[in-house]
């Protein structure tokens, strides 16, 4: 039978479960409103390593083992992990992986790889292909910094525009099995590029791309923004977070009170990071703690989680190519 | 064409929307951190001068530039000098402390490749195409100056 329903949704008949979720963030991070919801803060920056690269690996380690902690697991009880993150060749992920005997797909979506992987690993399951599988990513702001822009120490400013990448990382355990919140729908996103070809606006390159995914579920599953307690992006940002405002609005679509964005909440006004926080780092702390938090004590009780990423590189950007963004959403019911 | 125009259209859409630096702190904050360091600069000029009265100009001006490149690079090694920048930007970006810290600030961050491929290689990074310009436009300036003292 096929699963697909619409154009681009995926309705799964036994809704796999995420049982589990593991969030670790930074000393920053540590200072957010949503401080309280995770995990691990870490003291320092460096995690106690030489690199921010073998922080950042560190941080991804820690919240899968932690999370299959938290199942009660072990690693090897996992059939399969899903990862991903910003680095090049992505490898935080490949590289904790060696840590793991399991299988592993990395998995590249740039900061959409939260809900990338979770979508990915639900399919995997819904189609009996595992058991158990472990979805993770992580990002971390001074790699990213060093890789995408500029040295730290240099004294420079930062556009009005730009965002702050998260140091993070979250796991989601998800099992065919157990008691948990079920992922129900799922849709993949297409490559949308709107020429915006601005570095430090992600938001606005990335929001028709979370535009076109949103309608497309909504158009699919034949339902509207009413229908969910909560809509929430993954690292639009303030100002992409507008933006999708508008665009669902242009498309006859009105987002409420009921969606807000993982890269807002991320941070305060006073902790001076402009439109908010991005990175794969970002929805991942925020879904896998926050989120799944509500979804528990029952506030929210169908939520749709949308990671949202810029597929850009250096290179690309350097070259003068327009910024490509994509948005993969996913729907999550309370479980009983 | 059509994709052309809707590409368009959401530029400007965007660009309505965009936050605006502001300008009147901008301006007054680079002003005044970029004045403080010239009036630094001329403190210590007229230190040196104070105290080896025996030395030329000349050499007191390099004396000083060197004092002055020597505590941005510090204030870059302690962290102190992105913060400055952060809230002067070009008021300490266009002094030559500025560039000090564009070179310091790419070898601190990545020593950890290596001396060679990281510290070396990186170093000129963003100082690179200052120091490039400055080459390419002396020896313009000096042929020019050259074929005009010909006649």
């Amino acid at each position: 039978m096929l699963k697909k329903v619409g154009e681009h949704t995926i309705k799964f008949t036994m809704p796999p479960k995420i049982i589990n979720g593991y969030a670790i963030v930074g000393p920053k991070e540590g200072e957010s409103p949503l401080a309280k919801y995770f995990d691990y803060i870490l003291k320092n920056d460096t995690f106690n390593e030489k690199s921010y690269e073998l922080a950042e690996r560190k941080m991804l380690e820690q919240a899968i083992f932690g999370a299959t902690d938290k199942a009660n697991m072990l690693s090897t009880d996992i059939d399969i992990l899903l990862s991903g993150d910003l680095l090049n060749q992505i490898i935080s992920s490949s590289f904790s992986a060696r840590q793991l005997q399991t299988s592993f797909i990395g998995l590249f979506g740039a900061c959409s790889t939260m809900t990338e992987s979770l979508a990915v690993g639900a399919c995997l399951i819904d189609g009996e292909f595992a058991d158990t599988v472990a979805c993770a990513t992580s990002s971390h702001f001074s790699t990213a910094e060093r890789q995408f822009r500029y040295p730290l120490e240099l004294g420079c400013q930062r556009p009005p525009t730009s965002q702050w990448t998260v140091t993070g990382a979250g796991c989601s355990i998800l099992s065919r099995e157990g008691k948990g919140h079920n992922i129900t729908h799922a849709t993949f996103g297409k490559v949308i590029d709107f020429g915006i070809n601005d570095m430090n606006n992600m938001g606005a390159a990335m929001a028709p791309a979370a535009a076109d995914t949103l309608c497309n579920l909504f158009k699919d599953t034949g339902t509207s923004a009413q229908d969910y307690d909560l809509i929430v992006t993954g690292d639009l940002g303030k100002l992409g977070s507008e933006l999708l405002i508008d665009l669902m609005e242009h498309h006859g679509y009105k987002l409420g009170n009921n969606y807000c964005d993982c890269g807002q909440m991320m941070f305060s006004s006073s902790q001076n990071t402009f439109m908010g926080g991005s990175g794969c780092g970002c929805s991942a702390s925020v879904i896998n703690s926050y989120i799944l938090a509500k979804l528990d004590s029952g506030e929210y009780k169908k939520v749709i989680l949308m990671s949202t990423g810029a597929l850009l590189s250096t290179t690309s950007s350097q070259q003068g190519e327009t910024i490509p963004g994509i948005a993969h959403a996913i729907v999550v019911e309370k479980g009983k | 064409m059509d994709k052309e125009k809707m590409n368009m259209a959401y530029s400007k859409f965007v660009e309505n929307r965009l936050p605006k630096t502001k300008f009147f702190p901008s301006l007054l904050w680079a002003f005044l951190v970029g004045g403080l360091i010239c009036c630094i600069g001329q403190g210590i000029f007229d230190s040196i001068g104070a105290i080896f009265p025996s030395l030329e100009d000349k050499v007191v001006q390099s004396y000083t530039l060197i004092i002055i490149i020597f505590l941005a690079s510090f204030l870059t090694g302690i962290g102190v000098y992105d913060r400055i920048g952060n809230f002067a930007g070009a008021g300490s970006i266009v002094p030559i402390s500025g560039f000090s810290n564009s070179v310091a600030s790419p070898a601190l961050e990545f020593k950890r490749e290596g001396v060679i491929f990281g510290v070396c290689v990186k170093m000129f990074t963003i100082a690179g195409p200052v120091i490039v310009t400055g080459i390419s436009a002396s020896i313009l300036v000096g042929i020019i100056y050259y074929i005009i003292g010909l006649f």
